[in-house]
């Protein structure tokens, strides 16, 4: 018995029990569709924040405390000890190759008159740092280099906390409240969307003297430097690391690059997807746990039909494949399915968040699918091959 | 010429229970090409074994089964299937034909596992289920049909691949008299064709049908 007729006969008894292969097939299509989309989440989450990194300038480099990868002091919390006399220091050291912006950042609710906006990210920086990173003014200006030595209270705004707090009125010149504090709106940035829900627009820049001063913080969140030139980003970070280690030690601080920056996302969406997708993967198992359930009852209940079939001439071997291929066509359908399910979940889920299809995910849960089907419907199909032909003649 | 079927001493026990239980003792039997025979016998009175034997799906405990003078014994599972496929028709007393699949497909299931071309499983397939007056019933499945028709779908099964012999196992004893009758001139005229039969019963009218009759008691042949 060829192949094509055993698939032909397989079918017309999978659609003959339509509702039954349906149930059978339903933990295979949970299963993949929950690879697809969870490969596509972290993989639409890898693009996006690879293009955010990206788009901020392959020239730059980031100072942050501690030391990524590196030892922990006892109980895991490293103390901050970033200062921005450091960022001073690499500022004046490294004016002939790069400029340099201090960072800070703090959450606070904004108010102006009777109109709020709640877990704004206050961002303190320096008036460098249009120049470190490329910020798209829509109106105003962005803080000069004396409005920051003399802490003077201005704000640039992002769309978001502009629509809250003014709607479609003037905001440029309107004194609004940053905890407590009045200061002055001289700009209006471009919008650039959200990740994960998380809204980059609801977001103000202030001097950093400013924020330091109000919120209290001595310490640095970043230190951006932009190198003027890619042929000497490497000297930079080779420059900036010798002279942080003048004051700091080699795990209170990292200088990194984007392309280090980068393959520490990659590997961390790496690691990611490998969990999420063998947590998914188990709902395959379990998918193929419930064809092998149903391919046992389907040989018992078909045991005069193997009867019959032996005695018209069906070797162990015919009987066999029919069995497996059914359990492979089941599982295979199911995995069909459900990565027209993920997909497609997938694509709506793409109307929120960032998610792309890799096509080995797809390959990857399909053959994944027809294993499991080779692999859970072997001992049923073996146990119809080996059926003693009187005794499933005679089987009721 | 030489026997088609030839069965010398053959023992069957079956040793599963806690007693053994001797189902043959000593059968020696020889079919010729072209007979027509029925095995009559009580229920437990080893004709269905002895049938099984016969067809292949059983081996004997000891004894020898010579089919067209070869010895049996040294058969494959494979080689086994293929001889019941090509060379022995089934007809069974509760049909076993395969639920909803149409009698087209029923009949030419044996041609399947012959490896027939489809177009030529097909041909063949319309051409007897039209011998045996079933041709408006092609594509009716098992459930549409009367017993008497069911039985003729499962006669042209035995009949598709051309078989030596056809063993028929009580082959009236689901149906009315009306269609045993049928079933039972169908045999008849398929012996007039010179096809080799052997047909199990319990019933003296039934076997009458038949030119050499066979009884059989404890395992044991009585009479042929």
């Amino acid at each position: 018995m060829d192949i094509l007729e055993t698939t032909r006969s397989a079918l017309t008894s999978i659609l003959a029990n339509r509702m039954r292969s349906f149930l059978t097939i339903l933990g295979i299509v949970i299963g993949v569709t929950s690879i697809i989309l969870l490969i596509s989440l972290v993989s639409g989450l890898k693009t996006y924040i690879t293009s955010q990194i990206e788009g901020l300038g392959s020239n730059l480099l980031i100072v942050i405390p501690g030391r990524i990868g590196g030892a922990r002091s006892p109980g895991g919390v490293q103390a901050n000890r970033l200062e921005y006399s450091d960022a001073a220091n690499l500022r004046n050291r490294l004016s002939d190759q790069a400029q340099v912006s201090a960072a800070i950042q703090r959450n606070a609710a904004l108010k102006f008159g009777n109109k709020n906006d709640k877990g704004v990210a206050i961002f303190g920086v320096e008036a460098t740092y249009p120049k470190v990173i490329s910020l798209n003014l829509t109106r105003g200006r962005f803080f000069k280099e004396s409005e920051q030595q003399a802490a003077k209270k201005v704000a640039v705004i992002g769309t978001t906390v502009k629509s809250n707090l003014f709607g479609e009125g003037k905001s440029i010149g309107q004194a609004i409240d940053v905890a407590g504090l009045k200061y002055t709106v001289i700009g209006i940035l471009g919008p650039r969307g959200a990740i994960f829900g998380i809204d980059l627009d609801n977001s103000i820049y202030i001097p950093i003297s400013a924020a330091q001063r109000q919120f209290g913080i001595d310490r640095l969140n970043t230190i951006y430097i932009s190198a003027n030139s890619a042929g000497n980003v490497k000297a930079v970070q080779d420059r900036a690391t010798a002279l942080l280690k003048k004051r700091l030690s080699e795990d209170e601080f990292t200088v990194q690059t984007q392309e280090q920056t980068l393959s520490i996302i990659s590997q961390v969406t790496g690691v990611l997807t490998a969990a999420l997708g063998g947590i998914a993967a188990i709902s395959l198992i379990v998918g193929g746990i419930g064809i092998m359930n149903i391919m046992l009852v389907s040989v018992t209940e078909r045991t005069r039909e193997i009867g019959l079939r032996k005695a018209v001439g069906a070797k162990p071997s015919d009987i066999r494949n029919q069995f497996l291929i059914e359990a492979i066509i089941l599982s295979g359908l199911g995995g069909v399915i459900g990565i027209i399910l993920g997909i497609g979940l997938s694509l709506l889920i793409g109307k929120f968040f960032t998610t792309t299809v890799p096509l080995w995910s797809v390959g990857l849960s399909f053959g994944f699918s027809m294993l499991v089907g080779v692999i859970f419907g072997v001992a049923p199909a073996i146990r119809a091959a080996k059926l003693d032909p009187i005794e499933a003649l005679r089987h009721e | 010429m030489s026997p088609l079927v030839k069965l010398s001493q053959v023992n069957k026990i079956y040793s599963a229970g806690e007693i053994p239980l001797q189902a043959l003792k000593d059968i020696d039997l020889e079919v010729k090409k072209g007979e027509f025979i029925a095995i009559i016998g009580a229920s437990g009175s080893g004709k269905s074994t002895l049938m099984n034997i016969i067809g292949l799906l059983d081996r004997p405990t000891s004894g020898s089964y010579y089919l067209e003078n070869q010895d049996t014994s040294r058969f494959s599972q494979d080689h086994l299937a293929e001889i019941r496929n090509k060379k022995i028709g089934f007809v069974f007393q509760s049909f076993n034909l395969l639920p909803r699949t149409s009698s087209l497909d029923n009949v030419a299931l044996p041609l399947i596992y012959a490896k027939v071309s489809s177009s030529e499983r097909i041909k063949k397939t319309k051409k007897l289920l039209k011998e045996l007056g079933l041709e408006e019933k092609i594509n009716s499945r098992p459930n549409q049909l009367s017993g008497g028709q069911q039985q003729r779908v499962a006669i042209a099964r035995a009949l598709v691949n051309d078989p030596e012999i056809i063993l028929a196992d009580e082959p009236t004893g689901n149906l009315d008299s009306k269609s045993g009758a049928e079933v039972m001139s169908i045999f008849e005229s398929l012996h007039k064709t010179g096809k080799t039969i052997v047909m199990i019963t319990h019933e003296e009218d039934i076997a009458k049908h038949a030119k050499r009759v066979i009884r059989m008691k404890d395992g044991q042949i009585w009479t042929s």
